[in-house]
């Protein structure tokens, strides 16, 4: 594989990385916060939905941006009600929420654009563009680094940047923030967040809302960016790669920003099973690179890998008395 | 919280969440614009008020009565088995090779030779799952949600590079040898009064039936049976009383996956007589709203199956005849999951609290 190829496949890397990351976050808030959310899948894609129509319909990314996370926070929203207020199975509640965002998003691209569930293709303003970081081209001719910083680092869309900046910024509000830290109280032990009198419930809601904001930056993303419109399953089980990035990283946000990068690359690779041909020097079928990432998330999971402990009140509803 | 009488717990329950799945499923109809009284029209019409209509609906209810008992046997030892899809499809590999590579006299032998192969393969598929939740801890949900894509991967593969008969382009195995064709109802004594055309629904259907039997009595009238409900209502009692956690954890898993296996004679043996890629299609899922809906009970499991066989055909007839998109039975199935299974306690809320002004009523007048 020659240097040119390498930068190419980091490219798409990154590209490819920017869901799993956003999701990944989002699901960071929520499971730390003790509500299990396997619903990540379903507010993507809803949230796809929603930014790939409402650009099309005004012709702008970010109006369709704003669209796709009120879409993902409207999921968000089910599901807090279900698993804080009503005390339901927060697994069961992620499962049907995935089913109802997996036919929705069809009936409601039908209904809007009549073209098979799609929606209208974006062109212009109604999609991200490509970002060109400054002296992008001067560097070009410095050896080495100079075609890594213009393939690799410039030229991506806002949301790729801006799901650096988001691992950056959770890091920051988990572990030097007041907030963040009764966040990872209340996922561990609510009963003392609550006898110190903190609200288990605004706290919960909270980290739910903004897993919907993430989650909706992840959908918009797919449709607006990576992709040009909307289209049937277009999430195609990044949620769920996103939930194993996050077991993988243990629930630490820079550790599943590395998580996601390498699911990314798995995913570019997959893409490209010549260039794995080539180095390699074996013909790997491509389901075997498809199913990478879940065949090391059971490794971890089953401990071989160190083990991952969740948080201890993941997936309980809190009641305040008994 | 106050109880509510028990027989508003098993039939009012589940009777006013499916209600409330209805009312929404009616209201998304109503808002992409469609008449929700004429879609039921078309549901009724194309699902039961023909043999052809039934001969589906009845295979689709084959179908998730297995997925649905296998997600109920693993529900009692309180173990979320998400993971039907993967079991499924591993159970259509195991009906393949048994089917392609033993030279069956007739079907009825193939037949128990298919079911053999499919639980076998399926539990196979679910024992990895339960063996790191029991041993190790790891969660049983993600763990079947990671399996069903590696099954997805290794079926792919498998259809891709292994199975697909030289000179083919389709990624599926050869077709199986016409002795090992199950008969459809039409071609059952009996049964072929009513159906005279040829149906997809098989004789699996009373392999169905005999399972969901046959699950009742191993949960309710044997030792193992109860060691599960034990272990599911509490670990800690189940395991002070000396019950073994790893070996219920393991044994209801595998029953779980060898019925989510099982589901194959029924879809791959019966119907297509071939192994394709995705052979589930989505009922291993379903599995979960059966479950979820028939309160854990193998007759409620059986009614359940039948409602999603209904909701199942007739959405394709929806599909078919109307402006609503075959995906409208999607939306159903989340609705009825997230009502029966999540929102059980909103349901319960709200009946306590009208159960409580009746009785406030009743003090009053007295």
């Amino acid at each position: 594989m020659d240097y040119a190829t390498l930068l190419q496949m980091l490219d798409s890397t990154l590209r490819l990385a920017t869901p799993l990351m956003l999701a990944c976050i989002a699901g960071l808030y929520s499971e730390r916060s003790g509500i299990f959310d396997i619903g990540l899948e379903g507010k993507m894609l809803a949230a796809a939905m929603c930014a790939g129509a409402v650009a099309a319909l005004t012709g702008s990314a970010w109006i369709g941006l704003l669209a796709g996370i009120c879409g993902s926070l409207l999921f968000a929203a089910v599901h807090g009600i279900t698993a804080i207020t009503f005390r339901g199975n927060q697994l069961i509640s992620g499962v049907a929420l995935n089913f109802l965002a997996q036919g929705l998003t069809v009936l409601v691209a039908q209904r809007l654009f009549g073209q098979g569930s799609r929606t209208p293709p974006l062109s212009g303003a109604a999609r991200f563009e490509p970002i060109i970081l400054p002296f992008a081209d001067a560097a070009q001719s410095v050896p080495v680094i100079g075609p890594f910083y213009a393939e690799v680092i410039s030229g991506h869309s806002m949301p790729v940047y801006a799901a650096f900046g988001v691992v950056a910024l959770t890091w920051w509000v988990l572990y030097r923030t007041r907030f963040g830290l009764r966040l990872r109280a209340v996922g561990e032990n609510p009963a003392a967040v609550d006898t110190a009198g903190v609200s288990v419930a605004g706290l919960r809601f909270a980290a739910v809302a903004i897993t919907g904001v993430l989650c909706g930056i992840a959908g918009a993303y797919m449709s607006t960016a990576l992709q040009a419109g909307f289209g049937k399953d277009m999430t195609a089980g990044r949620g769920y790669i996103a939930l194993a990035a996050l077991i993988f990283a243990k629930w630490r946000p820079i550790q599943a920003m590395w998580a996601c990068l390498l699911f990314g690359f798995f995913q570019a690779l997959a893409n490209r099973p010549d260039v794995v041909e080539a180095v390699v020097r074996v013909k790997v079928p491509v389901p075997f690179l498809t199913a990478l990432p879940y065949v090391l998330t059971v490794f971890v999971l089953a401990g071989f890998v160190g083990k991952a402990i969740p948080p201890r009140a993941g997936g309980e509803p809190y009641v305040k008395e008994r | 919280m106050e109880r509510l009488p028990r027989w508003a717990d098993v039939v009012l329950v589940p009777l006013v969440s499916l209600i409330l799945a209805f009312a929404i499923a009616a209201v998304v109809i109503l808002a992409i614009g469609q008449n929700p009284w004429e879609a039921l029209k078309v549901m009724v019409e194309g699902s039961l008020m023909s043999p052809y209509g039934w001969g589906y609906t009845l295979y689709y209810t084959t179908s998730f009565i297995f997925t649905g008992l296998a997600v109920t046997v693993a529900f009692h030892a309180s173990m979320f088995n998400i993971g039907g899809e993967g079991q499924a499809q591993l159970g259509g590999l195991g009906v393949a090779l048994v089917c392609l590579y033993i030279p069956w006299p007739h079907w009825s032998l193939a037949l128990l030779g298919a079911a053999c192969g499919a639980a076998l393969f399926g539990a196979a598929w679910a024992a990895i799952p339960a063996w790191l939740q029991a041993k190790r801890g790891s969660h049983i949900v993600i763990t079947t949600i990671m399996f069903n894509y590696i099954a997805a991967s290794l079926l792919v593969f498998l259809l891709v590079d292994v199975l697909r008969p030289p000179g083919k382009m389709d990624p599926t195995t050869a077709n199986f040898p016409p002795a090992t064709h199950l008969p459809s109802l039409d071609q059952l004594p009996l049964f072929n009064l009513v159906f005279t055309k040829a149906v997809p629904a098989n004789v699996t259907l009373l392999i169905a039936l005999a399972m969901a039997l046959v699950v009742w009595a191993m949960l309710w009238r044997t030792r193992l049976g109860y060691q599960i409900r034990a272990f599911g209502k509490s670990e800690s009692a189940a395991r002070y009383a000396g019950i073994n956690p790893v070996r219920i954890i393991m044994i209801s898993m595998l029953i779980s996956g060898g019925l989510a296996g099982m589901m194959s004679i029924n879809n791959v043996m019966g119907e297509a007589e071939r192994l394709l890629a995705n052979s589930a299609s989505g009922a291993g899922f379903i599995g979960i709203a059966v479950a979820l809906m028939g309160r854990n009970h193998p007759l409620g499991v059986v009614l359940a199956a039948f409602l999603f066989g209904f909701l199942f055909q007739g959405g394709a007839e929806l599909g078919l005849w109307t402006k609503i998109p075959i995906e409208m039975r999607t939306v159903v199935q989340g609705l009825v999951i997230l009502f029966t299974g999540a929102l059980d306690m909103m349901v319960r809320m709200i009946l306590v609290r009208i159960f409580a002004l009746g009785r406030a009523q009743r003090m009053e007048a007295a």
